[in-house]
């Protein structure tokens, strides 16, 4: 059985001079929405706190979307889930096999033939070589790319390497699957196949975790719901009531 | 390098205190041995790095050897004369230690890029880190291999035949391999953090390349000193290109290469301990 335990989970990046480390561009997207400190007993060295003191428990069947303005903490969330980050403070225990679904162009080699990427995509999934090949047929039937599959990726327009890195990224069968945003897809009518990939695809996964800046999304697909604002969970409970909440804290915003 | 303020120089040693436990060490460890069965990725990426460079170029890799032959035969002919070396003995002997310094040098250099290179990846998926340093080590190995096949033009040309011997170059290739997996974690977790690092590295292999013992023989200088014996290049170097010269290194060779690779090896996981978690916050 699946499950998801956070406790206590405090995530803090450190953010080092300039002078020190040339990464400030990075921290700033990082960190926008967090909550920026001094690190204790430091003049220079500050730390943005991008989860604080989170708890949250899933469970087999629960289909999560989270919510919350940019830098809330949710693709930190997402992130300490899948086993990128680990916490300052807290304990995560996490059952099961998950697969991240942030960035699914990602490990795409352009100079690569796209059966090449399959093969490369798959060994980032962690999946083995036989495994793939004997997937290869399936995905390669999918992605209706037909020829193209033997030349390089650089030939590719966007759409048809969206395709091929969707086909190849839905084609494992994860316990856990954790997305960042929803997986557009090409045209029209590829959509509409995407769709029914997707559902299926998310049918077999025991837990999901979706953060969305899309309601509709997170409607359509999501019985539960946590609200995040600057690290810190606001809310959790039931998609409809969080959403509610979501839709009050933007008002309160606006206004 | 600007020096540290103090403050962190702090933050960083109470890490290693606090951080350094039992359940830390086990994961490091698990890290480096759960990396190493991921093969099949790095043993892919490692390939593909190499595959990459030399993509639609027409020797492809073999760049590689012919620039490796380009280099030997120019020092050669240039350092043989200035040393007033027999070129019969000269070449082999600097043809050897070339390959095996590039080897060793440019693991080095990659090193410190094994982390800060992958940082897309490390972001991305939850994997063992040690899959990086096991793509540096790797793709170092197929460009060494390259590289022999320059050796084995000039051993020919040259009628060096090294004998029985030659097999012990095998356990010290390995040797070398087992140093090259500290040197990359270590220099790439290091990197990660401090990024004067990788350009201070740089700098520094290629004086230690002139101070070690490839392109001049120990003896002559007029005293063996300990330019040579405390070098642990030296070591390095030696233990490797005495079996593919004929000769067998001598045990303060060996002595040596052991005692790096445990040093090494135990600095590295103190560190990697102590620091492991942090990289996936570094990059």
């Amino acid at each position: 059985m699946a499950s998801i335990r956070l406790e206590h989970v405090t995530v803090a990046f450190p953010i080092y001079d300039a002078a020190s480390r040339s990464l400030k561009k990075r921290l700033v997207s990082a960190a926008v929405g967090g909550e920026i400190q001094l690190e204790p007993g430091s003049t220079r060295l500050s730390v943005v706190q991008a989860l604080d003191d989170v708890s949250l428990a899933f469970d087999h069947g629960d289909r999560v979307g989270l919510v919350g303005h940019n830098g809330a903490g949710k693709t930190t969330l997402l992130r300490v889930i899948a086993g990128i980050y680990e916490p300052v403070r807290g304990q995560v225990r996490v059952e099961g096999q998950t697969a991240p679904l942030f960035d699914i162009t990602f490990g795409m080699d352009p100079e690569s033939t796209g059966y090449e990427n399959i093969l490369l995509r798959g060994l980032f999934l962690g999946l083995e070589r036989k495994a793939i090949r004997e997937r290869a047929e399936e995905i390669a039937e999918f992605t209706e790319l037909g020829r193209f599959l033997d030349l390089p990726l650089r030939t590719y327009s966007a759409g048809m390497r969206m395709r091929l890195a969707f086909a190849v990224s839905t084609s494992i069968e994860p316990d856990i699957l954790l997305v960042d945003e929803g997986i557009g897809a090409g045209d029209a009518a590829f959509l509409a196949k995407a769709n029914r990939r997707l559902q299926e695809f998310t049918g077999k996964a025991a837990i999901i975790v979706l953060a969305s800046h899309s309601e509709q999304l997170i409607c359509s697909m999501c019985d539960k719901a946590v609200l995040m604002q600057q690290g810190r969970v606001l809310a959790t409970g039931d998609a409809e009531e969080v959403l509610r909440m979501y839709r009050e804290l933007k008002a309160a915003d606006l206004g | 390098m600007e020096p540290e303020p103090h403050t962190q120089d702090s933050w960083l040693w109470s890490q290693l205190q606090a951080s350094v436990d039992a359940v830390q060490f086990r994961k490091a460890l698990r890290d480096v041995g759960d990396g190493g069965k991921r093969w099949p990725l790095w043993g892919h990426m490692g390939l593909h790095d190499i595959r990459q460079r030399y993509r639609r170029s027409m020797l492809g890799p073999f760049w590689i050897t012919v620039s490796m032959g380009v280099m030997v035969t120019a020092l050669g002919l240039l350092y043989g004369r200035i040393f007033k070396l027999d070129l019969q003995d000269y070449l082999p002997y600097l043809t050897a230690g070339f390959v095996i310094w590039g080897f060793i040098a440019n693991l080095t250099t990659d090193g410190t890029r094994a982390f800060t290179g992958d940082e897309g990846f490390i972001r991305q998926i939850a994997a063992p880190l040690s899959i990086h340093a096991y793509r540096v080590v790797w793709s170092n190995l197929i460009i060494l291999g390259h590289n022999v096949l320059i050796y084995l033009v000039v051993a020919v040309w040259f009628q060096v035949n090294p004998g029985w011997v030659l097999l012990l170059a095998l356990p010290a290739l390995c040797l070398l391999v087992l140093n090259g997996m500290w040197i990359s974690l270590f220099f790439g977790l290091v990197s990660a953090r401090f990024r004067d690092i990788p350009l201070i590295v740089s700098s520094l292999v290629q004086v230690v390349f002139f101070i070690t013992p490839v392109i001049w023989k120990p003896a002559m200088l007029p005293e063996r000193t300990l330019l040579v014996d405390a070098n642990p290049f030296y070591h390095l170097v030696e233990v490797m290109r005495g079996p593919l010269l004929g000769h067998a290194p001598s045990w303060e060779n060996w002595l040596g290469v052991a005692v790096i690779t445990v040093i090494g090896w135990s600095i590295t996981l103190l560190f990697y301990t102590a620091y492991r978690w942090r990289i996936a916050y570094w990059v």
